[in-house]
C-alpha cells in the first residue's frame, strides 16, 4: 500500500531513532535559478545513517537538481542543509574535498575521464584519497568483475558501449565504499538482468552501512526494490512507503 | 548497523580476480594538445630571447671591466718646464719624483717622438710641432691594490717643485662605470620582462586549460580532490613544458653565444663585447628559473579560478 506523507511525517519517516544525526537534513530549503521561479520548495526532510530511499518524478522535476545539492555542487537560494552533521552553509572550501569523499556520485552523464581506461576511471577516487595502486589493485578488478567489466579494465571509455560506461560510473562512485551514495538513474543504460544486478550492488553497500538515494525512472525496479520512494513533484517533496 | 568504513566488509566479489599489475598511475590531465606546442614554442623563444640578454649583459660587464681596469690602473702627468730647465729634464725629475710616491708601481717619462706621434693627427706637419711648445707626459702604472691618488701625485710634484697636472682618468672611469651599470641593469630589464611575459603567457594558458578542462576539475572536485591538488596538476604540466623550454632556448642561445665567441677568437665577436666560454656557465640555470616562473603563473591562477568554481 502507498501513501503520500507530510513532509513533517517525512522527517519521522527515514529517520532513524538510534542515531542522533542524519546524514543528510533539508530545513526549508529552495533553490532557484536565477529570476526563475523556484524549482525546488521548502524541502525538509533527514536521509538516516544506512537508509535506502528512491527519489523519482517527472522530467524537469528537479530530481537531479536536488541531488546536486547534496553532492554541494550548487547551493541552496534558501534554507539550510547539513551533510554528515555538518551545515553545508558553514563550510570552509577547504573542508568540502572531505566532505565529498564520503560521498559517491553517479551522474546520468556518468562524466568519465575519457584519457584513463576502465581500471584509473574507478581508481580515481582512491587516488585523490592518497592510497597507492599497490593497495587497490585488487579491489579495483574484484569490483570491475561484480560490475560486469573485468575484460575491459584496459579499455577507454570512447570504446565502451553505453551500459558498460554507466557501470563503469557506478564502480567509480562505490569504490571507496561511501558513506552516501547519490545516483541519477544508474540503471537507465543497462538490461533488466544488470539493473537488478547493479540494484544488489546497492543494497549490499546499503547493508554495509551506506545510505543511498536514487533517481529513478524505472517504476519496476524501485517496485522490486521495495524501498520507500520520494517524489518530487511542482518542486515539492514526498514520501511513499513501499510497494507490498 | 555500522556505518564506518573500518568495520565493513569487503564487497562481495564475484571471484577472487588476480590483481592487476600496473606501474605507475596514469597522468590525471589529459596529454599535450596542439595548443601546448604553440605554447612551449612561444616560451622557447622567450628563453632564447632572455638568454642572450644575459651573455649580452656578460660581455658588457667584461668590457666595461677592462676599460674600468685600465683606465684605473694608470695615470697621465703633463709637465710644463719652468725656467731654464729643458722639458726632458723636467720629465725625468717629474718621473722620479713620482716614483716615490707609495702606490705608484711605475713612472716613465714619454720619449718625445712618442709625444709629437701622439699630436700628428691633429696637427699635422712636424715643422709645426717643431715651433710649438709641447707639453711633456709622464706615465705613471699605479699598484692595483693600493693605488696613489691623484692628490698625492700632485702634492710631491709641487713639494719637487714641478709644474704638472696629473689626470688620474676619473672623469672618463666615471662614464665607463655607467655605462657598465646601465649594460647591466637593460639586460636585467630585458631578462626580467621577457620573464614576465612568459608568466602571462602561462596565466594565460592555465586559464584556458582550466576553461577547457571544466569537465574534468569537476570531476576531480566531486571525487573529492582539494584545490591546491588540481593546481598542483597544472602547475606540473606548465612546469615541466616551460623547463624544457627553457632548455631548449638555453641550447639555442649558448650555439649562437659559442659562434660569436668562436668568430671573434680572444675577444670575442667584437673587442665591444667580448664573451667567454665561462659565460655559457649560467645558461643552464634558465630551464629551472622558467620552470619556476610557470609553476608560481600555473599556480597562482589556477588557485584563483578554482576558488571561483563550486
Amino acid at each position: 500500500m502507498s501513501r503520500t506523507a507530510d513532509i513533517r511525517d517525512l522527517n519521522a519517516a527515514v529517520t532513524d531513532p538510534l542515531h542522533e544525526d542524519p546524514i543528510v537534513r533539508f530545513s526549508g530549503v529552495g533553490l532557484r535559478y536565477g529570476r526563475a521561479p523556484e524549482v525546488l520548495s521548502d524541502l525538509t526532510f533527514d536521509l538516516a545513517p544506512g537508509s535506502f530511499h528512491f527519489l523519482t518524478g517527472a522530467s524537469g522535476a528537479g530530481k537531479t537538481t536536488l541531488l546536486r545539492l547534496m553532492q554541494l555542487d550548487l547551493r541552496p537560494t534558501r534554507g539550510l542543509i547539513s551533510l554528515f552533521g555538518r551545515d553545508v552553509g558553514r563550510l570552509k572550501r577547504s573542508d568540502l574535498p572531505f566532505v565529498r569523499r564520503r560521498i559517491g556520485v553517479v551522474l546520468h552523464d556518468r562524466r568519465l575521464l575519457d584519457h584513463l581506461d576502465a581500471f584509473e576511471n574507478v581508481a580515481l577516487p582512491l587516488r585523490l584519497a592518497g592510497r597507492k595502486v599497490a593497495d587497490y589493485a585488487a579491489d579495483i578488478t574484484e569490483l570491475m568483475a561484480w560490475v560486469g567489466l573485468s575484460d575491459r579494465v584496459h579499455a577507454y571509455p570512447a570504446a565502451l558501449s553505453s551500459g558498460e560506461q554507466q557501470r563503469l560510473a557506478i564502480a567509480r562512485a562505490v569504490v571507496t565504499r561511501p558513506d552516501l551514495l547519490l545516483a541519477d538513474e544508474p540503471t537507465g543504460d543497462v538490461d533488466h538482468e544488470m539493473a537488478l544486478r547493479i540494484l544488489r550492488l546497492f543494497v549490499e553497500l546499503n547493508r554495509l552501512g551506506t545510505t543511498i538515494l536514487i533517481a529513478s525512472h524505472d517504476e519496476e525496479l524501485i517496485a522490486r526494490s521495495g524501498k520507500p520512494v520520494m517524489r518530487i513533484e511542482g518542486g515539492h517533496l514526498t514520501l511513499s512507503d513501499p510497494a507490498p | 548497523m555500522s556505518r564506518k568504513p573500518a568495520k565493513r566488509a569487503k564487497t562481495k566479489p564475484a571471484a577472487k580476480t588476480a590483481p592487476t599489475v600496473r606501474r605507475r598511475p596514469a597522468p590525471l590531465l589529459p596529454p599535450g594538445d596542439a595548443q601546448d606546442a604553440a605554447l612551449m614554442f612561444v616560451i622557447t623563444v622567450l628563453c632564447f630571447l632572455a638568454c642572450l640578454s644575459v651573455v649580452a649583459a656578460l660581455g658588457a660587464d667584461r668590457a666595461a671591466g677592462g676599460w674600468r681596469g685600465a683606465l684605473a690602473g694608470s695615470a697621465t702627468v703633463i709637465v710644463r718646464p719652468k725656467g731654464d730647465e729643458t722639458p726632458d729634464a723636467a720629465a725625468a725629475r717629474a718621473a722620479e719624483a713620482l716614483a716615490g710616491v707609495k702606490g705608484v708601481a711605475e713612472a716613465a717619462a714619454q720619449e718625445p717622438a712618442k709625444a709629437r706621434a701622439l699630436l700628428k693627427p691633429w696637427i699635422g706637419d712636424d715643422s709645426v710641432l717643431d715651433n710649438l711648445p709641447i707639453p711633456r707626459l709622464v706615465t705613471v702604472d699605479l699598484d692595483p691594490r693600493a693605488p696613489a691618488t691623484a692628490q698625492a701625485m700632485s702634492q710631491a710634484l709641487t713639494a719637487a717643485g714641478i709644474d704638472a697636472s696629473v689626470d688620474d682618468h676619473s672623469l672618463w672611469l666615471k662614464d665607463v662605470i655607467r655605462a657598465g651599470v646601465l649594460a647591466r641593469a637593460a639586460a636585467a630589464a630585458v631578462a626580467a620582462l621577457l620573464g614576465c611575459a612568459a608568466a602571462a603567457v602561462i596565466a594565460f594558458a592555465t586559464g584556458a586549460g582550466l576553461t577547457a578542462r571544466r569537465d574534468l576539475v569537476s570531476v576531480l572536485h566531486q571525487a573529492g580532490a582539494e584545490d591546491r591538488f588540481i593546481a598542483g596538476l597544472f602547475q606540473a604540466r606548465f612546469a615541466s613544458l616551460a623547463a624544457l623550454s627553457g632548455l631548449i632556448g638555453a641550447a639555442g642561445a649558448a650555439i649562437i653565444a659559442a659562434l660569436a665567441r668562436l668568430a671573434g677568437g680572444g675577444d670575442g665577436l667584437t673587442p665591444v663585447l667580448p664573451l667567454a666560454w665561462s659565460d655559457l656557465a649560467v645558461l643552464p640555470a634558465c630551464p629551472l628559473i622558467a620552470a619556476l616562473v610557470a609553476a608560481l603563473a600555473a599556480r597562482v591562477t589556477a588557485m584563483r579560478l578554482l576558488k571561483r568554481m563550486v
